[in-house]
């Protein structure tokens, strides 16, 4: 086994597994707030990358103007999905939220598909084509961006979340939801806001995957049960444990299809998600509450 | 200040509070007392808007509040300190605290906020030691300081204290119980209490109500009540006879 190779497979892994994190932050931060699993989140990262592709083709956009058109669009759909389809149901079992949330997956693949066609896309690389070379693996200049931009996301987030009013009163929503009512905290608003972010994050972690991997109107099937699968490997409702499961998911595709086989690149996101499932169900990095009664 | 009036409430089919009707005045400390599944509870959780009366009205300072919501019931000077304290257990009391503030809360005022959290901590001084802790960790009463503490924070005019004194041992809940004095004394809040524990309640308010299945049974001021036969065998635990 050499050096060059199994960095390569390194890197690449870690490459795709921010996307995965990326979309797995966005289950959990609606999980949290509403105890929903929210399977349209695959479609949020295939409106980042197909948006970005469509602004940059069809409307003639630069690339930079192209992508934040598709984030806010992408960000936007959010808002409208919790608006219209999630509070309406309000107080109906998680069961069939998470149904729906089904059927609105159907409804975005769909209704891309009808606007924007069957093709695969490309997305330009957003800076540098040049490859670096480290230690015998090549490095593109997306990576980089990938792994850069993931970080930023992870940062941001962390400080909304430990920082801000806003990010410490959706948490409270998440905890106790009766006492967050009683100091005033609109719990609608937080469960709104948490649409957004997730749509935010996950078509951040579509655009900047589309470069890499092309993107077409059905991607959002396999990354959103990656990133589901990243979810309960980090532990459900534990944000840095979902980012984290996503760059372990990502790392052991990429060394299983290296050193194992390439034709089962897909499964092997499933097989940790059944080895989990099994053996720690509550995720690598769940753990009890801390509590005295 | 408070006027409850004809107040019916549903929990699906369970009809909790039946045509009740109280008042609490500006500076009183008001006790309702009755025991489990009286619809105390569920009374305080209409005041603060969490459920809404099928019929009947709230009106608080002259202006009514029945089925508003409960961040605007907040913003009016209503707070309410839920039972079982409902801390958000991970996050740090400090936090907690902050929270309170939430529908006050803006970025030029952040420092008046801090002011106001340090005077929690003065009242409850257990708090500040240990404001970088989850407040989970807290033992049962200084999590009953916090969520009073919690609650304050927003404020408020009328503070709505629901079963303070539960699951703490008595040397803990009577320091309580002299905190809710306090509040009143010192802070000038107007009190709407719930408690089981009728005697400690009767102790430190000025007028009480008693609440079976729903429905008033009795009224008075406190030293009446704690002297009316009914209310001692039935929650005093003393027998008339004796």
């Amino acid at each position: 086994m050499d050096l060059g190779s199994f960095l390569q497979y390194l890197i690449s892994g870690l490459t795709i597994g921010s996307t995965y994190g990326l979309t797995a932050l966005g289950f959990t931060i609606i999980f949290n707030a509403t105890r929903v699993i929210n399977f349209a989140q695959g479609e949020f990262v295939m409106m980042g990358g197909m948006l970005s592709v469509f602004f940059l083709s069809a409307m003639g956009a630069g690339l930079f103007p192209a992508i934040v058109l598709a984030v806010t669009c992408t960000t936007l759909a959010g808002v409208v999905m919790e608006r219209l389809v999630i509070r309406p149901v309000q107080g109906a079992n998680v069961i069939n939220i998470i149904l729906i949330t089904i059927g609105v997956s159907i409804f975005i693949r769909g209704l891309v598909m009808l606007f924007l066609g069957k093709d695969t896309f490309a997305l330009p690389p957003f800076m540098g084509t040049e490859s670096l070379n480290f230690f015998g693996a090549t490095i593109i200049p997306q990576s980089l961006w990938i792994l850069t931009i993931t970080m930023f996301v992870l940062v941001g987030l962390r400080i909304f979340f430990n920082k801000t009013i806003f990010g410490k009163a959706m948490l409270a929503c998440s905890f106790e939801q009766k006492a967050a009512h009683l100091v005033g905290i609109s719990v609608d608003r937080m469960v709104m806001l948490s649409f957004a972010i997730s749509a935010l994050v996950g078509s951040i972690g579509g655009v900047i995957l589309a470069p890499i991997t092309m993107t077409s109107y059905d991607v959002g099937i396999l990354l959103g049960l990656k990133g589901f699968a990243a979810c309960i490997l980090g532990g459900l409702g534990n944000p840095f444990g979902a980012a984290a499961g996503g760059l372990i998911i990502g790392v052991l595709e990429a060394l299983g299809a290296g050193y194992i086989s390439s034709a089962f690149k897909d499964a092997f996101a499933f097989i940790i998600l059944l080895a989990i499932l099994f053996v720690k169900p509550s995720g690598i990095f769940g753990k009890a509450e801390i509590e005295r009664v | 200040m408070l006027v409850i009036k004809n107040i019916d409430v549903f929990y699906g089919n369970v009809h909790a509070v039946k045509k009740v009707s109280l008042h609490v005045d500006q500076g009183e400390i008001v006790a309702l007392i009755g025991g489990n599944g009286a619809g105390k509870t569920t009374l305080l959780s209409t005041v603060s808007g969490l459920i809404r009366a099928r019929s009947g009205e709230v009106i608080f300072d002259g202006s009514q509040i029945t089925r508003q919501k409960p961040e605007k019931i907040v913003s009016s000077g209503i707070s309410q300190v839920p039972e079982r304290r409902l801390v958000f257990k991970p996050l740090s009391v400090e936090d907690n605290l902050l929270l309170g503030s939430y529908h006050r809360y803006s970025f030029g005022k952040s420092k008046a906020i801090a002011g106001d959290i340090d005077d929690i901590y003065a009242m409850f001084p257990v708090l500040g030691q240990r404001k970088d802790q989850p407040a989970g960790t807290l033992s049962g009463g200084e999590q009953q300081m916090l969520a009073i503490g919690r609650a304050l924070m927003a404020k408020p005019r009328l503070l709505l204290l629901d079963e303070p004194s539960m699951g703490l041992a008595p040397a803990v809940s009577q320091m309580i119980f002299r905190h809710i004095g306090k509040l009143r004394d010192e802070l000038g809040v107007t009190v709407l209490l719930v408690e089981q524990n009728a005697r400690s309640a009767l102790k430190i308010s000025d007028r009480g109500y008693v609440l079976e299945t729903g429905r008033v049974i009795v009224q008075g001021t406190s030293q009446e009540l704690a002297q009316n036969n009914d209310v001692q065998r039935a929650y005093l635990g003393r027998d008339a006879s004796d």
